[in-house]
């Protein structure tokens, strides 16, 4: 058994209520920072242990906080990322659902570390109920005192407020989420400046996905370097992984940093394997923004070595033969699977959510989105890998944000490792109707 | 039409969220007091509808509509009581959400995009809910609907008619 940090007492009875999450040591780390009332020494401990940005880019944590600037006089923010819209990815709103009180500790400790006196959870808009129960577990921390001006006597006033979306992928985005907790579209900004100089309102902010400010709290509870033990080099302490598509064990498993693909797959404690016993696919392992890679090449690394749940060994082999730990969305496609209809899905999803501001990402989703379609509807020319090939090139590093990139590597990678299945859909558009690509939703309790 | 306002009560609440934002950045209430008002006034934002809510933050009409117009989850156009939003990303889709729609189509006559007739149900395509290990998924009001089969549709549709009720983001469990 893996060590569990962020969901160890996910099992017990009632550990969303206030009560049964303090008699669990809940509220601990605020304590901890209020008594010793040294807010460097808390970044430092978030340094210390090596804890990187879990929303998706793998920023290193302390290092951030550190950026963070602090002239006199101007408020800082702390802004918590939970648009969680990237396909694949259903971590944060498990965490936030079941032990949402870890998620307010994790926002009062970091805010101290901060110097913030007022922070904000942008939650996407489809987790209304989500949002009821955060508001419950905040109205708690009040009513308890964790909340509020001069929190237990320490001096240090903090509000938290939790804040809908309405629908839009791109305010995960940091700099289109503060934009739209502005009350604006949804448009991300140009960089510089950094969000740690001027974000919300134009004041230094920092923006952490949940998964990040909920790893806070072990992290101060226990120290830096007790978490920087777990995991492999770089990659530390445990993540959560959103398992999801033909395995027999989809859901959310907390997993320490190091351990095998293979046995994430395939071990019982896990997965569990792949559904009616057929043969693994294809893996989209980090959410529909990275590379998909072939069965061979996520078992594997290009040169043998078993590959492991870490940012640097998914990425070994870089684009050609790798992928990326991304937001921990692990999407397993088992050998009916096609994974160019897959790829359809994610190219329409790019296309509905592009802000539209940079015109190779408007009209490349668009476009790549329509030739995709046509060749599923049997009206695919060989010359379109070609012109896709090309698309993706052409989006690839040339817009404001990186919702460009992410809608160009699906589309890339897809034709770089399954080039023969593009190539028989468009030569024998028959054939296509016949493969089976979905199980029946009646066989879906088979599983 | 009657007069749009909102009630005595929905107007505390409007005040308390105002109150969360720096003097000055009320426009951080925007996207919170649209969803009040889609939920208040039949599921749409009619022009007017937008117009109070300028009102109310001051700020122009203009400002309203192209934040409204950018999120999917506001509905510009009037929809059925119960608006259906079934999932057809990657995994939902691995796991048969084109034949949820297929099988809502069989049931309701309604395509993605349409509405049935009598206005009571609305059929609407959405991208990934972040159910995916759960799929496939529906959404109705604030509900998610997971692990979905053709028994467990026809049961919802089923609900939403006997229940009569206007689907609102607003509220929890609303088919019980
Ligand atoms: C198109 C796009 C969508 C994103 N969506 C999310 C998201 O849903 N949640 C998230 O935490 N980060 C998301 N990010 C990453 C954020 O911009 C940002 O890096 C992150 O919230 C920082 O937090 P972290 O350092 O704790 O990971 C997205 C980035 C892009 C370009
Ligand atoms: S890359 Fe796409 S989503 Fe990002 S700013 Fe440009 S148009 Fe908008
Ligand atoms: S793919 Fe449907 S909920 Fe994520």
């Amino acid at each position: 058994m893996g060590k569990k940090l962020l969901l160890k007492n996910i099992d017990i009875p009632g550990i969303s209520s206030y009560e049964v999450y303090r008699r669990e040591g809940g509220y601990k780390s605020v304590e901890k920072v209020l008594a010793e009332k040294n807010p460097e020494a808390v970044v430092e401990e978030v340094k210390k242990s090596g804890l990187r940005g879990r929303g998706g880019a793998g920023f290193p944590t302390g290092m951030k906080w550190s950026f963070l600037a602090k002239p006199e006089g101007v408020p800082r923010y702390l802004v918590c990322n939970a648009d969680e819209s990237e396909p694949g990815t259903f971590k944060d709103r498990y965490l936030m659902e079941h032990i949402p009180h870890l998620l307010v500790e994790g926002m009062i400790t970091s805010s101290y570390a901060l110097g913030a006196n007022k922070s904000f959870i942008y939650i996407r808009g489809e987790y209304f109920y989500v949002l009821r129960i955060l508001e419950k577990a905040i109205k708690e921390a009040y009513d308890n005192g964790w909340l509020g001006k001069n929190i237990k006597g320490s001096g240090f006033d903090h509000d938290l407020y939790v804040q809908i979306g309405a629908g839009a992928y791109i305010c995960g985005e940091e700099t289109a989420l503060l934009e739209s907790l502005e009350g604006n579209r949804g448009n991300p900004r140009i960089k510089p400046p950094f969000p740690a100089v001027a974000g919300l309102y134009g004041c230094p902010t920092v923006v952490n996905n949940v998964e990040t400010i909920a790893a806070v709290v072990p992290i101060i509870n226990d120290g830096g370097e007790a978490y920087a033990a777990i995991g492999v080099e770089r990659s530390t302490g445990t993540k959560l992984i959103s398992a999801s598509g033909h395995i027999k064990k989809p859901g959310v498993y907390e997993i320490e940093l190091g351990l095998p693909v293979e046995e994430f797959i395939f071990s019982d404690e896990y997965c569990g394997g792949i559904i009616n016993g057929r043969k693994l696919k294809a893996v989209v392992a980090g959410g529909s923004s990275v590379p998909v890679l072939p069965a061979e090449l996520i078992l594997k690394t290009a040169a043998g070595t078993p590959r492991i749940m870490t940012y640097e060994s998914l990425a070994d082999g870089g684009f050609a033969t790798g992928t990326m730990l991304g937001s921990g969305g692990f999407i397993v496609m088992d050998e009916t699977a096609s994974v160019l209809r897959n790829l359809h899905t994610f190219a329409r999803f790019y296309h509905h959510e592009s802000c539209g501001q940079c015109s190779p990402c408007r009209e490349g989703t668009r476009w790549m989105d329509q030739i995709l379609s046509n060749i599923l509807k049997g009206n695919g020319k060989m010359k379109d890998i070609e012109l896709l090939w090309d698309i993706q090139g052409n989006i690839e590093g040339k817009t404001i944000c990186p919702l460009g990139d992410a809608a160009a590597w699906p589309v890339a990678s897809a034709i770089r490792h399954f080039r023969k299945e593009f190539e028989e859909f468009i030569e024998n558009p028959a054939a296509v109707k016949d493969v089976k690509h979905y199980y029946s939703v009646n066989n879906i309790s088979e599983a | 039409m009657s007069k749009i306002t909102f009630s005595e009560e929905t107007l505390k609440t409007v005040r308390e969220i105002i109150a969360r934002y720096p003097e000055g950045k009320q426009k951080s209430a925007l996207i919170p007091l649209l969803h009040i008002a889609q939920s208040e006034f039949d599921g749409w934002l009619s022009p007017e509808v937008m117009d109070y809510i300028a009102d109310i933050l001051h700020i122009k009409p203009i400002e309203v509509y192209e934040v409204a117009s950018f999120y999917t989850m506001f509905n510009l156009k009037p929809v059925g009581k119960c608006l259906i939003e079934v999932c057809q990303t990657s995994s939902c889709w691995l796991m048969g959400a084109n034949e949820i729609v297929e099988h809502i189509y069989k049931r309701l006559g309604i395509k993605p995009g349409e509405t049935t007739a009598d206005g009571m149900f609305t059929l609407k395509t959405v991208e990934c809910l972040g159910s995916c290990g759960t799929a496939p998924m529906l959404m109705i009001g604030a509900d998610y609907h997971e692990n979905l089969t053709f028994e467990k549709v026809d049961n919802l549709i089923e609900k939403c008619r006997q229940s009569g009720k206007r689907s609102s983001y607003l509220v929890d469990n609303m088919l019980g």
